[in-house]
Protein backbone atom coordinates (compact mmCIF):
# COMPACT_ATOMS: atom_id res chain seq x y z
CA UNK A 1 0.00 0.00 0.00
CA UNK A 2 2.25 2.78 -1.30
CA UNK A 3 -0.67 5.22 -1.10
CA UNK A 4 0.17 5.75 2.60
CA UNK A 5 3.73 6.77 1.72
CA UNK A 6 2.38 9.01 -1.04
CA UNK A 7 0.23 10.68 1.64
CA UNK A 8 3.28 11.11 3.88
CA UNK A 9 5.06 12.88 0.99
CA UNK A 10 2.00 15.13 0.62
CA UNK A 11 2.02 15.88 4.37
CA UNK A 12 5.73 16.74 4.23
CA UNK A 13 5.26 19.22 1.38
CA UNK A 14 2.14 20.76 2.96
CA UNK A 15 3.95 21.15 6.31
CA UNK A 16 6.91 22.90 4.68
CA UNK A 17 4.65 25.24 2.70
CA UNK A 18 2.46 26.00 5.74
CA UNK A 19 5.53 26.87 7.81
CA UNK A 20 6.71 29.27 5.09
CA UNK A 21 3.51 31.31 5.45
CA UNK A 22 3.32 30.92 9.22
CA UNK A 23 0.27 28.65 9.27
CA UNK A 24 -0.31 25.49 11.25
CA UNK A 25 -3.48 24.28 9.61
CA UNK A 26 -4.44 23.70 5.97
CA UNK A 27 -8.10 24.13 5.21
CA UNK A 28 -8.15 22.55 1.76
CA UNK A 29 -5.77 20.82 -0.57
CA UNK A 30 -6.15 20.25 -4.30
CA UNK A 31 -4.32 17.40 -5.98
CA UNK A 32 -3.97 16.37 -9.59
CA UNK A 33 -3.55 12.63 -10.04
CA UNK A 34 -3.36 10.79 -13.34
CA UNK A 35 -5.26 7.56 -13.81
CA UNK A 36 -2.07 5.88 -15.03
CA UNK A 37 0.08 7.17 -12.16
CA UNK A 38 -0.15 3.91 -10.23
CA UNK A 39 -2.45 5.24 -7.52
CA UNK A 40 -5.47 3.27 -6.41
CA UNK A 41 -7.97 5.99 -5.58
CA UNK A 42 -9.95 3.83 -3.15
CA UNK A 43 -6.74 2.94 -1.27
CA UNK A 44 -5.77 6.62 -1.12
CA UNK A 45 -9.19 7.43 0.28
CA UNK A 46 -8.92 4.57 2.78
CA UNK A 47 -5.50 5.70 4.03
CA UNK A 48 -6.07 9.47 3.95
CA UNK A 49 -7.56 9.97 7.40
CA UNK A 50 -4.85 7.96 9.15
CA UNK A 51 -2.10 9.41 6.94
CA UNK A 52 -2.92 13.05 7.70
CA UNK A 53 -3.84 12.69 11.38
CA UNK A 54 -1.97 15.03 13.73
CA UNK A 55 -0.53 16.95 10.79
CA UNK A 56 -1.33 20.33 9.19
CA UNK A 57 -3.68 18.42 6.88
CA UNK A 58 -5.85 16.92 9.61
CA UNK A 59 -9.50 17.69 8.77
CA UNK A 60 -8.48 19.48 5.56
CA UNK A 61 -10.80 19.14 2.60
CA UNK A 62 -9.09 17.14 -0.11
CA UNK A 63 -10.09 17.64 -3.70
CA UNK A 64 -8.58 15.42 -6.36
CA UNK A 65 -8.64 16.21 -10.05
CA UNK A 66 -8.38 12.93 -11.93
CA UNK A 67 -6.55 13.15 -15.23
CA UNK A 68 -7.60 10.60 -17.83
CA UNK A 69 -4.85 8.65 -19.55
CA UNK A 70 -3.81 9.45 -23.12
CA UNK A 71 -1.26 7.69 -25.28
CA UNK A 72 0.32 8.14 -28.68
CA UNK A 73 0.73 5.14 -30.95
CA UNK A 74 4.34 4.57 -31.97
CA UNK A 75 3.19 2.86 -35.14
CA UNK A 76 0.53 5.09 -36.71
CA UNK A 77 0.80 8.18 -34.51
CA UNK A 78 -2.81 8.19 -33.33
CA UNK A 79 -3.47 9.84 -29.97
CA UNK A 80 -6.07 7.89 -28.01
CA UNK A 81 -7.65 7.50 -24.57
CA UNK A 82 -5.83 4.90 -22.48
CA UNK A 83 -7.54 3.27 -19.51
CA UNK A 84 -4.86 0.67 -18.78
CA UNK A 85 -1.22 0.46 -19.87
CA UNK A 86 -1.89 -2.51 -22.17
CA UNK A 87 -4.65 -0.88 -24.22
CA UNK A 88 -3.81 -1.31 -27.92
CA UNK A 89 -4.08 1.53 -30.43
CA UNK A 90 -7.73 1.58 -31.59
CA UNK A 91 -6.59 2.49 -35.12
CA UNK A 92 -3.93 -0.12 -35.91
CA UNK A 93 -3.93 -2.47 -32.89
CA UNK A 94 -0.28 -1.75 -31.96
CA UNK A 95 0.94 -2.00 -28.37
CA UNK A 96 3.90 0.28 -29.05
CA UNK A 97 2.37 3.24 -27.30
CA UNK A 98 3.80 6.10 -25.30
CA UNK A 99 1.81 7.55 -22.40
CA UNK A 100 1.45 11.31 -22.89
CA UNK A 101 -1.10 12.07 -20.14
CA UNK A 102 -2.28 10.38 -16.95
CA UNK A 103 0.98 10.08 -14.99
CA UNK A 104 0.44 13.33 -13.04
CA UNK A 105 1.03 13.35 -9.29
CA UNK A 106 0.91 16.99 -8.24
CA UNK A 107 -0.20 19.21 -5.36
CA UNK A 108 -1.95 22.10 -7.09
CA UNK A 109 -3.06 24.36 -4.25
CA UNK A 110 -3.18 24.71 -0.51
CA UNK A 111 -5.85 26.90 1.10
CA UNK A 112 -5.44 28.57 4.49
CA UNK A 113 -7.91 30.58 6.53
CA UNK A 114 -6.37 33.94 7.22
CA UNK A 115 -9.03 35.64 9.30
CA UNK B 1 -18.90 -0.88 -2.16
CA UNK B 2 -15.46 -0.42 -0.69
CA UNK B 3 -12.90 -2.05 -3.01
CA UNK B 4 -10.26 -2.43 -0.30
CA UNK B 5 -12.06 -4.91 1.93
CA UNK B 6 -15.43 -5.43 0.24
CA UNK B 7 -17.40 -3.80 3.07
CA UNK B 8 -20.47 -1.74 2.30
CA UNK B 9 -18.95 1.51 3.51
CA UNK B 10 -19.25 4.32 0.99
CA UNK B 11 -18.16 7.26 3.14
CA UNK B 12 -15.28 9.09 1.53
CA UNK B 13 -12.84 11.33 3.26
CA UNK B 14 -11.62 12.71 -0.05
CA UNK B 15 -13.55 14.05 -2.99
CA UNK B 16 -12.62 12.98 -6.48
CA UNK B 17 -13.64 15.01 -9.51
CA UNK B 18 -12.91 14.71 -13.20
CA UNK B 19 -10.45 17.22 -14.58
CA UNK B 20 -11.88 20.38 -16.20
CA UNK B 21 -14.71 20.61 -13.68
CA UNK B 22 -14.72 24.02 -11.96
CA UNK B 23 -12.33 24.28 -9.05
CA UNK B 24 -13.48 25.07 -5.55
CA UNK B 25 -14.70 28.61 -5.10
CA UNK B 26 -12.62 30.37 -2.49
CA UNK B 27 -14.18 32.94 -0.21
CA UNK B 28 -12.62 36.05 1.20
CA UNK B 29 -10.45 35.64 4.27
CA UNK B 30 -8.72 32.68 2.69
CA UNK B 31 -5.35 32.40 1.07
CA UNK B 32 -4.85 30.01 -1.79
CA UNK B 33 -1.27 28.98 -2.49
CA UNK B 34 -0.72 27.74 -6.04
CA UNK B 35 2.21 25.46 -5.28
CA UNK B 36 2.15 23.06 -8.27
CA UNK B 37 4.57 20.67 -6.60
CA UNK B 38 5.36 17.16 -7.76
CA UNK B 39 4.39 14.86 -4.88
CA UNK B 40 7.40 12.67 -5.61
CA UNK B 41 9.65 15.70 -6.14
CA UNK B 42 11.90 14.92 -3.19
CA UNK B 43 12.26 11.28 -4.20
CA UNK B 44 13.06 12.31 -7.77
CA UNK B 45 15.64 14.82 -6.55
CA UNK B 46 17.47 12.07 -4.63
CA UNK B 47 17.08 9.75 -7.62
CA UNK B 48 18.81 12.33 -9.83
CA UNK B 49 21.63 12.71 -7.27
CA UNK B 50 22.08 8.92 -7.28
CA UNK B 51 21.98 8.79 -11.07
CA UNK B 52 24.63 11.53 -11.32
CA UNK B 53 26.84 9.62 -8.87
CA UNK B 54 26.46 6.39 -10.87
CA UNK B 55 27.19 8.08 -14.19
CA UNK B 56 30.16 10.04 -12.91
CA UNK B 57 31.73 6.85 -11.53
CA UNK B 58 30.75 4.63 -14.48
CA UNK B 59 28.69 2.41 -12.21
CA UNK B 60 25.92 0.19 -13.55
CA UNK B 61 23.04 0.34 -11.04
CA UNK B 62 20.37 -2.34 -11.30
CA UNK B 63 17.03 -2.06 -9.53
CA UNK B 64 15.89 -5.67 -9.17
CA UNK B 65 12.14 -6.03 -8.62
CA UNK B 66 9.76 -8.98 -8.33
CA UNK B 67 7.16 -10.66 -6.12
CA UNK B 68 8.49 -12.20 -2.91
CA UNK B 69 10.04 -15.59 -3.63
CA UNK B 70 10.80 -15.19 -7.35
CA UNK B 71 14.50 -15.77 -6.66
CA UNK B 72 16.08 -12.31 -6.62
CA UNK B 73 18.53 -13.21 -3.87
CA UNK B 74 19.33 -16.60 -5.43
CA UNK B 75 20.22 -14.96 -8.74
CA UNK B 76 22.33 -12.37 -6.97
CA UNK B 77 24.25 -15.09 -5.09
CA UNK B 78 25.09 -16.84 -8.37
CA UNK B 79 25.93 -13.57 -10.11
CA UNK B 80 28.23 -12.37 -7.32
CA UNK B 81 30.13 -15.67 -7.32
CA UNK B 82 30.63 -15.39 -11.09
CA UNK B 83 31.66 -11.72 -11.00
CA UNK B 84 34.36 -12.35 -8.36
CA UNK B 85 37.67 -11.24 -9.88
CA UNK B 86 35.87 -9.92 -12.97
CA UNK B 87 33.78 -6.85 -12.03
CA UNK B 88 33.52 -5.41 -8.48
CA UNK B 89 29.95 -5.69 -7.21
CA UNK B 90 28.08 -4.00 -4.36
CA UNK B 91 24.64 -4.84 -3.02
CA UNK B 92 21.84 -2.90 -1.34
CA UNK B 93 19.19 -5.20 0.13
CA UNK B 94 15.67 -3.96 0.81
CA UNK B 95 13.31 -5.91 3.08
CA UNK B 96 10.70 -4.96 5.63
CA UNK B 97 12.47 -6.94 8.34
CA UNK B 98 15.53 -9.14 9.01
CA UNK B 99 19.07 -9.19 7.66
CA UNK B 100 18.63 -12.68 6.19
CA UNK B 101 19.24 -11.61 2.60
CA UNK B 102 22.25 -9.48 3.49
CA UNK B 103 23.70 -12.44 5.40
CA UNK B 104 23.31 -14.65 2.31
CA UNK B 105 24.96 -12.01 0.12
CA UNK B 106 27.79 -11.44 2.62
CA UNK B 107 28.82 -15.10 2.19
CA UNK B 108 29.80 -14.32 -1.41
CA UNK B 109 32.23 -11.67 -0.14
CA UNK B 110 30.46 -8.75 -1.83
CA UNK B 111 30.01 -5.59 0.29
CA UNK B 112 26.34 -5.34 1.24
CA UNK B 113 24.04 -2.97 3.11
CA UNK B 114 20.66 -4.06 4.39
CA UNK B 115 17.84 -1.52 4.50
CA UNK B 116 14.87 -2.48 6.64
CA UNK B 117 11.87 -0.46 5.55
CA UNK B 118 9.77 -1.46 8.58
CA UNK B 119 6.17 -0.92 7.52
CA UNK B 120 7.33 0.44 4.15
CA UNK B 121 6.60 -1.66 1.06
CA UNK B 122 9.31 -0.30 -1.25
CA UNK B 123 12.70 1.42 -1.32
CA UNK B 124 12.88 5.17 -1.89
CA UNK B 125 15.71 7.12 -3.47
CA UNK B 126 16.86 8.79 -0.24
CA UNK B 127 17.31 5.37 1.43
CA UNK B 128 19.51 4.29 -1.46
CA UNK B 129 21.38 7.61 -1.30
CA UNK B 130 22.30 7.08 2.36
CA UNK B 131 23.16 3.42 1.75
CA UNK B 132 25.55 4.50 -1.03
CA UNK B 133 27.33 6.86 1.38
CA UNK B 134 28.10 3.88 3.60
CA UNK B 135 28.69 1.35 0.84
CA UNK B 136 31.08 3.56 -1.19
CA UNK B 137 31.04 1.60 -4.45
CA UNK B 138 34.17 1.97 -6.58
CA UNK B 139 34.39 3.18 -10.19
CA UNK B 140 33.44 0.77 -13.00
CA UNK B 141 31.47 -1.47 -10.63
CA UNK B 142 27.94 -2.85 -10.53
CA UNK B 143 25.52 -1.89 -7.74
CA UNK B 144 22.62 -4.31 -7.37
CA UNK B 145 19.64 -2.88 -5.51
CA UNK B 146 17.33 -5.71 -4.47
CA UNK B 147 14.02 -4.01 -3.87
CA UNK B 148 11.36 -5.18 -1.42
CA UNK B 149 9.54 -8.21 -2.87
CA UNK B 150 6.43 -6.51 -4.20
CA UNK B 151 5.20 -6.06 -7.78
CA UNK B 152 3.13 -2.96 -7.04
CA UNK B 153 4.65 -0.27 -4.85
CA UNK B 154 8.31 -0.14 -6.00
CA UNK B 155 7.12 0.74 -9.53
CA UNK B 156 6.43 4.36 -8.59
CA UNK B 157 9.78 5.14 -7.02
CA UNK B 158 12.74 6.01 -9.22
CA UNK B 159 15.94 5.14 -7.32
CA UNK B 160 18.28 6.65 -9.91
CA UNK B 161 19.10 3.23 -11.33
CA UNK B 162 20.56 2.71 -14.79
CA UNK B 163 18.18 -0.17 -15.48
CA UNK B 164 15.16 -1.73 -13.86
CA UNK B 165 15.03 -5.49 -14.11
CA UNK B 166 11.76 -7.27 -13.34
CA UNK B 167 11.79 -10.96 -12.44
CA UNK B 168 9.02 -13.49 -12.66
CA UNK B 169 9.30 -17.21 -11.89
CA UNK B 170 7.46 -20.04 -13.62
CA UNK B 171 5.75 -21.02 -10.36
CA UNK B 172 3.78 -17.76 -10.60
CA UNK B 173 0.97 -16.98 -13.04
CA UNK B 174 1.95 -16.12 -16.63
CA UNK B 175 -0.52 -13.21 -16.55
CA UNK B 176 1.64 -11.24 -14.05
CA UNK B 177 2.45 -8.48 -16.61
CA UNK B 178 -1.26 -7.72 -17.09
CA UNK B 179 -2.04 -7.93 -13.38
CA UNK B 180 0.85 -5.64 -12.43
CA UNK B 181 1.33 -3.51 -15.55
CA UNK B 182 3.10 -0.55 -13.89
CA UNK B 183 6.09 -2.63 -12.87
CA UNK B 184 6.53 -4.23 -16.28
CA UNK B 185 5.93 -0.91 -18.01
CA UNK B 186 8.84 0.71 -16.21
CA UNK B 187 11.32 -2.17 -16.65
CA UNK B 188 13.93 -2.65 -19.36
CA UNK B 189 14.56 -6.36 -18.92
CA UNK B 190 12.40 -9.28 -17.79
CA UNK B 191 14.09 -12.34 -16.29
CA UNK B 192 12.07 -15.55 -16.19
CA UNK B 193 13.45 -17.69 -13.36
CA UNK B 194 13.05 -21.30 -12.14
CA UNK B 195 13.00 -22.60 -15.72
CA UNK B 196 14.07 -26.02 -14.33
CA UNK B 197 10.55 -26.33 -12.87
CA UNK B 198 8.77 -25.59 -16.18
CA UNK B 199 7.84 -29.26 -16.91
CA UNK B 200 5.91 -29.44 -13.64
CA UNK B 201 3.82 -26.26 -13.84
CA UNK B 202 1.19 -24.71 -16.11
CA UNK B 203 3.25 -21.69 -17.11
CA UNK B 204 3.31 -20.53 -20.72
CA UNK B 205 6.63 -18.76 -21.40
CA UNK B 206 5.47 -17.32 -24.72
CA UNK B 207 2.32 -15.98 -23.10
CA UNK B 208 4.18 -14.10 -20.36
CA UNK B 209 6.39 -12.53 -23.04
CA UNK B 210 3.42 -11.56 -25.16
CA UNK B 211 1.69 -9.95 -22.16
CA UNK B 212 4.85 -8.11 -21.14
CA UNK B 213 5.24 -6.76 -24.69
CA UNK B 214 1.69 -5.43 -24.55
CA UNK B 215 2.53 -3.44 -21.44
CA UNK B 216 5.97 -2.33 -22.56
CA UNK B 217 7.48 -2.72 -26.03
CA UNK B 218 11.02 -2.28 -24.71
CA UNK B 219 11.16 -5.36 -22.50
CA UNK B 220 13.92 -7.89 -23.26
CA UNK B 221 13.72 -11.43 -21.87
CA UNK B 222 16.22 -13.86 -20.40
CA UNK B 223 15.15 -17.36 -19.32
CA UNK B 224 17.21 -18.74 -16.48
CA UNK B 225 17.43 -21.16 -13.61
CA UNK B 226 19.39 -19.81 -10.66
CA UNK B 227 19.44 -23.35 -9.29
CA UNK B 228 20.96 -25.18 -12.28
CA UNK B 229 22.76 -22.16 -13.76
CA UNK B 230 21.01 -22.53 -17.12
CA UNK B 231 20.76 -19.21 -18.98
CA UNK B 232 22.91 -17.36 -16.44
CA UNK B 233 25.63 -16.68 -19.06
CA UNK B 234 23.09 -14.66 -21.06
CA UNK B 235 22.39 -12.57 -17.97
CA UNK B 236 26.12 -12.01 -17.36
CA UNK B 237 26.48 -10.97 -21.00
CA UNK B 238 23.60 -8.54 -20.61
CA UNK B 239 25.30 -6.99 -17.55
CA UNK B 240 28.61 -6.66 -19.39
CA UNK B 241 27.03 -4.83 -22.33
CA UNK B 242 25.09 -2.37 -20.18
Amino acid sequence: MHELSIISHIVEIATTEAQKVGMNRVEAIELEIGELAGIEFSALDFAWEVGVSQSVLENAECLIHRVAGKAKCGHCGKVFDMQVLFDPCPECGSYENTVIKGKELVIKTLTFTTT
Amino acid sequence: MCTTCGCGQTDSTIKIVEINTPSVKFQSGKTVLQIEQDILGKNNLYAEKNREFFQKNHILAINLVSSPGSGKTAILEQTLQYMKGRIPCFVIEGDQQTCNDADRIAVTGAPVIQINTGKGCHLEANMVHHALEKLQPVEHSIVFIENVGNLVCPAMFDLGEGARVVMVSVTEGDDKPLKYPDMFHSSQLCIINKMDLLPYVDFDVEKVKEYARRVSHITEFIEISAKTGKGMSQWYQWLKTH
